[in-house]
């Protein structure tokens, strides 16, 4: 029982790095429908990013801000440096080619995804690098016989938040209600006097920012991280979006976490080896039963 | 629906010698380079079956497929251990990889066949990456987990003819991508291919026309999966070994962006994009770690300013245009 419960929580945690991810698809498709296959790829940079800012620049940063600002901080730059990122592959090589349908947004997309790669390896080598180990102490906690890390505890209440956030923004706000709009059409968003750009702005850098985020906790998770890691975990988020029912943000969440959840209990009470096996063979027999994915409504088809 | 059009005839002989040319300069071609772009010549022939073969998939049907890598594993799977282990020769495992890599694809197709656009697509990727893992996983011993099968044999017509240098490869493949190309031009002008057109312009439509869309998408895939039989079987028994790291998803990637990048539906176009992913990584050895990062920015690039592709397929133009004429001249 206690071994259930903290796989449970072992897949929550990883769980959660795929719903973070997962956003940021299910929103750009949700609004554009276009699937960035660069976004797995903008979450390694995020990695990166806040990587070297706790390495180069532990001295000062942390000297000054404390270990937690330090970690806050690494997260707040790869947020702000992957929406950046993500706006500007939307200008460079999304928004020229909208007009002339999706398929060729897709090889657009796999390029940015390869130059972001490339990139990542020609800058901070092909080799992996390793997280500093003193980011957050590690301090093992034990609740009722259930271990579980403070950087556990750290990540899950931080993803919780920001989907938290993202949900209320999405569903209580003003701007989240043009967000809505967009995605149900765009065209007509606009008559309403609802600013495209600016919707198509924010998706873009928002669900990026999430991304590297998610990026910053996953070097601080499993402390290694590689240029090549952006597909791996692309791939899963991307499953989990579909999963979950792409487009629908509460259904990214979802889906993330499942997907975590399963992947923990199949490599637990299954096999290692075929755990991301079992992953995808859910995921096919979800869509057999639920074409549009677990919270996906049943769009009609246009004639 | 004859072409007797004397500009059409003209453009036609134009085209037919361009083509005897380029065949005359592949035929020489092993003769004035050497063996290292023999072998770059021998891979472009694989991208160009592959590419062909998801082709027919993609841009024929219009079903995105970005598993394809995983039939191409099935081919060279079944190629490596029947012939490793039970010692049958290369030139009857052929139409075994493809019936082996087409029932595959049946089977797993036939249930998720009715799913759409992106979700057909997910599940591609997911049915690739399952195979990908469990030859991975090394399941009953046979597929020998990371490492791969070693040891296949030449394939050769008895024993007096063995394909086994580089020049005799390239032959090889370039002939089995000739007969495919014959064999797809062919599909494309027939009531296959209009089908599988119809389908792609308009599911609703063409259901409502009578064509079998489940029946066509079906036979698509499977199509589509036999070529990639082949093409494992012929690149099983190049490398002399099989691994599951050749069948991965950046592959699968690879390979959309051919039949994109080419053009979708246009055989010319899919020989262009495969020789664009297959020798421009080659061109490009000199800038050594930022080659990688000039192909992304070339497709990119590529796709801003060409987004139909290099060489677009010219859909209908000219049936409708002798329709036109016929029925000018009838009536006046």
């Amino acid at each position: 029982m206690k071994i259930i419960l903290e796989q449970l929580l072992n897949g929550l945690t990883i769980g959660s790095f795929y719903a973070l991810i997962a956003l940021g698809y299910s929103m750009v498709y949700g609004v554009m429908k276009l699937i960035n296959f660069a976004h797995g790829d903008l979450f390694a940079l995020g990695s990166y990013l806040g990587y070297t800012l706790l390495v180069f620049g532990s001295t000062y940063v942390t000297a000054t801000l404390g270990i937690w600002g330090g970690m806050i901080a690494a997260m707040l730059i790869a947020a702000i440096g992957i929406g950046i990122a993500g706006t500007l592959i939307e200008r460079i090589a999304y928004r020229p080619i909208y007009s002339v349908g999706r398929l060729p947004a897709v090889v657009s997309a796999l390029g940015a995804s390869i130059i972001i790669q490339n990139g990542i390896m020609v800058v901070w080598g092909p080799r992996p690098q390793a997280y500093p180990s003193q980011v957050v102490p590690s301090v093992m906690l034990n609740i009722g016989g259930i271990k579980i890390t403070l950087l556990q505890i750290i990540i899950l209440l931080i993803s919780f938040m920001l989907m938290g956030l993202l949900y209320y923004i999405v569903q209580k706000t003003t701007f989240g209600a043009a967000i809505r709009a967009c995605a149900l059409d765009r065209s007509t968003a606009a008559l309403m006097g609802i600013n495209i750009e600016t919707v198509i702005f924010f998706i873009f850098a928002l669900g990026p920012a999430l991304g590297g985020m998610a990026g910053v906790m996953v070097g601080m998770y499993y402390r290694k991280i590689s240029f090549i890691m952006g597909w791996n975990y692309g791939l899963k988020a991307f499953t989990a979006t579909i999963l979950g029912g792409i487009g629908n943000i509460p259904g990214a969440m979802l889906g993330g976490l499942l997907l975590g959840v399963l992947e923990m209990l199949g490599s637990t009470y299954i096999s290692t080896a075929y755990k991301d096996v079992f992953v995808f063979l859910i995921l096919i027999v979800v869509l057999i039963f639920r074409p549009t994915g677990l919270l996906g409504e049943k769009v009609a088809e246009k004639v | 629906m004859k072409l007797n059009n004397s500009t059409n005839n003209k453009k036609n002989i134009f085209t037919y010698w361009i083509i005897i040319l380029f065949i005359i300069i592949f035929l020489i071609f092993p003769f004035v380079i050497n063996a290292y772009w023999v072998d770059v010549f021998f891979f472009f022939g694989i991208y160009a079956l592959l590419g062909l073969s998801l082709n027919v998939v993609l841009g024929e049907v219009g079903l995105f497929d970005l598993g394809h890598m995983g039939f191409m594993a099935i081919g060279a799977y079944t190629t490596a251990i029947l012939n490793v282990n039970f010692g049958i020769p290369i030139i009857i495992l052929i139409p075994i990889s493809a019936i082996a890599a087409g029932a595959f694809a049946y089977l797993v197709c036939s249930p998720i066949i009715h799913l759409r656009g992106d979700y057909l697509c997910i599940v591609t990727i997911g049915m690739g990456e399952i195979i990908r893992l469990t030859l991975n996983n090394n399941p009953f011993g046979v597929t020998g987990g990371p490492n791969g099968v070693f040891g296949i044999d030449f394939p050769s017509l008895g024993n007096f003819f063995v394909i086994d240098n580089s020049a005799k490869f390239y032959y090889y493949i370039w002939i089995i991508v000739g007969l495919t190309i014959i064999g797809l031009v062919n599909l494309q002008h027939s009531r296959i291919g209009r089908a599988w057109n119809c389908i792609r312009e308009d599911e609703v439509a063409a259901e409502s026309t009578g064509i079998d869309v489940r029946f066509y998408k079906l036979l698509a895939f499977v199509l589509g999966a036999a070529l990639a039989g082949v093409a494992g079987n012929v690149y099983a028994t190049k490398l002399m070994m099989v691994s599951p790291e050749s069948f991965n998803f950046m592959e699968s990637c690879m390979l959309f962006c051919i039949v994109l990048i080419g053009g979708m539906g246009s055989i010319p176009g899919v020989l262009i994009g495969a020789a664009a992913i297959s020798l421009f990584p080659e061109f490009f050895r000199t800038f050594a770690q930022y080659r990688m990062l000039i192909f992304g920015v070339a497709m990119v690039v590529m796709m801003v300013f060409r987004p139909g592709g290099i060489w677009p397929r010219k859909r209908g133009a000219l049936q409708l245009k002798s329709i036109l004429t016929k029925a000018g001249t009838e009536n006046g």
